[in-house]
């Protein structure tokens, strides 16, 4: 494995049980600066345990997690997380929602709120500031839920499944507006998805996780360059990659 | 325009069931096919209310002092409780079944114990009116805290929400629909609690109105302040409802949109 020195994560040889049951064996992955790294396994391979690992909410049994240099293993408010339910609160309208994390890292509410406002159109949710996350639709919701992600991040950021409760034709849309938007912040990500087109689509590097334990078999790394012409997923190296993938996936 | 109309009818049709079961009583006590001694007309308990109207309205004012201290009472200490038992396990296996046995006990029964060690004045009153309401709101706050995503509760740790802070942001706003509808039980339950309690020993109030006028056969009175019991628990679950929609806006938002 080429850890490079300009990795913002490193997960060194994670292992995790739970019961007796070992769910994760000896996983290791870094995220470079900038870089969008996927993580595609099918369900109950343990991608979920993987990344409440990385984002400190469970202590690993064995390994370590590093954030710029720091061990921040069993330590969460480091690396923010966005859950597969955009999970943003019903009592709350779409600004305070986003706000929601500069507030509990200690903002006053004011700062706070306009620290996120200044991102709305960014992430195009101009006009939604008032809104309750309830009169938005599923595909703003999701947007919402990144910015609140980013606005929680300091550069890092995971995310389990993020579009895969959307429709076909909002996923695409969205896929579009993701690939925009994170070409104009920083943000170093890794996704959780089980969607192969996906993963190549948006992904610099994909992990294949397989087994039982769920171990890292396969890394993958997409060389189209970003930002990626529109047919990308027509093309024949499309094709090749995905062919790839299916073979190691099984 | 239908559906406007479709909420008409909705709302009517519990005003005609009314108006109907008042025109049977009426014709029942007009033809006297009861004597009327036994069952007044509306009309005779429609005059007991107004020539009554200053005096119930006192001892109504003394029972809702005791219904509002009681409930107020009844939910700080339902909060406190509720929220240490929802923090600590241990004291919601020991407190819970004791809660549920206490709901067991009568009332009646035990109104007149609070009277002998308490006394004829309010304090008994709003000690029963504390144990019937305690409970409501209890249960409905455990439900909420209960209720809580888990995935919320996670999502603000890994932003590094500390516990208190989940609890303020998270775990009340969820519980609030739930102890809205503990508190709505519980505002009439309140006023029941107090008359019963102005039954078996007091000065003042409406249950003490309401053995007076038992006493002394006066059917009409009975059913006037029957009749205003009616009418103030009705008036305080309303005020229920309304405070339920100005703490908690986003449910009308939500309505709207659908």
């Amino acid at each position: 494995m080429n850890i490079s020195a300009d990795s913002v994560l490193i997960a060194e040889n994670i292992s995790k049980s739970f019961d007796g049951n070992r769910i994760i064996d000896n996983v290791s992955i870094y995220l470079k600066k900038g870089e969008i790294v996927s993580l595609l396994g099918q369900s109950g391979v343990g991608k979920s345990t993987l990344f409440n690992v990385l984002s400190g909410l469970y202590m690993p049994d064995s390994g370590k997690v590093l954030s710029n240099g720091d061990d921040i293993t069993g330590k969460p408010g480091k690396i923010s997380y966005m859950l597969q339910k955009d999970l943003l609160l019903p009592y709350k309208n779409v600004l305070d929602n986003t706000a929601l994390p500069l507030i509990i890292k200690g903002e006053k509410k004011k700062v706070a709120r306009e620290k996120a406002s200044a991102l709305f159109d960014k992430f195009g949710l101009g006009g939604c500031e008032k809104k309750y996350p309830s009169q938005l639709s599923g595909g703003m919701r999701q947007r919402a839920a990144l910015l609140r992600t980013y606005l929680s991040s300091q550069g890092i950021a995971l995310l389990d499944e993020p579009f895969s409760a959307l429709d076909t034709l909002t996923k695409s849309a969205m896929h579009k507006w993701y690939l925009d938007v994170m070409s104009e912040i920083e943000l170093a990500t890794v996704f959780i998805t089980h969607d192969i087109d996906e993963a190549i689509l948006l992904s610099d590097r994909i992990y294949i996780m397989t087994g039982k334990p769920g171990q890292i078999t396969t890394e993958i790394e997409i060389k189209e360059k970003k930002p990626r012409k529109e047919n990308f997923n027509l093309t024949e190296e499309f094709l090749n990659y995905k062919r790839m993938i299916v073979e190691k996936l099984l | 325009m239908t559906k406007k109309l479709q909420s008409i009818t909705e709302k009517i049709s519990p005003a005609l069931a009314l108006v109907a079961i008042a025109a049977v009583w009426a014709a029942i006590s007009g033809f006297e096919l009861v004597p009327s001694y036994m069952l007044p007309s509306p009309v005779s308990v429609a005059r007991a209310f107004v020539e009554d109207f200053p005096l119930l309205m006192e001892h109504a004012a003394t029972t809702l002092t005791e219904a509002g201290i009681g409930l107020a009472i009844g939910i700080i200490l339902a909060f406190i409780t509720a929220s240490l038992m929802d923090r600590f396990k241990l004291l919601y296996n020991a407190v819970y079944p004791l809660m549920i046995i206490t709901q067991t006990i009568p009332t009646v029964a035990i109104a007149p114990i609070l009277i002998m060690w308490m006394g004829f004045d309010m304090a008994p009153k709003i000690a029963l009116i504390v144990l019937t309401t305690f409970f409501p709101i209890t249960v409905g706050l455990l439900d909420g805290y209960a209720s809580v995503d888990a995935d919320a509760v996670s999502l603000l740790r890994s932003m590094g929400a500390g516990r208190l802070r989940i609890f303020f942001t998270v775990k009340i706003p969820s519980a609030l629909s739930h102890f809205f509808a503990g508190l709505k039980i519980s505002a009439s339950y309140a006023i029941v609690g107090g008359v019963i309690a102005e039954w078996l020993g007091g000065f003042e109030g409406l249950g003490v109105y309401m053995t007076r006028v038992r006493k002394a056969y006066q059917f009409d009175k009975m059913f006037a302040v029957i009749l205003l019991i009616i009418i103030i628990s009705l008036l305080l679950m309303l005020a229920v409802s309304l405070i339920r929609k100005a703490v908690m806006p986003w449910e009308r938002k939500g309505v709207l949109k659908k």
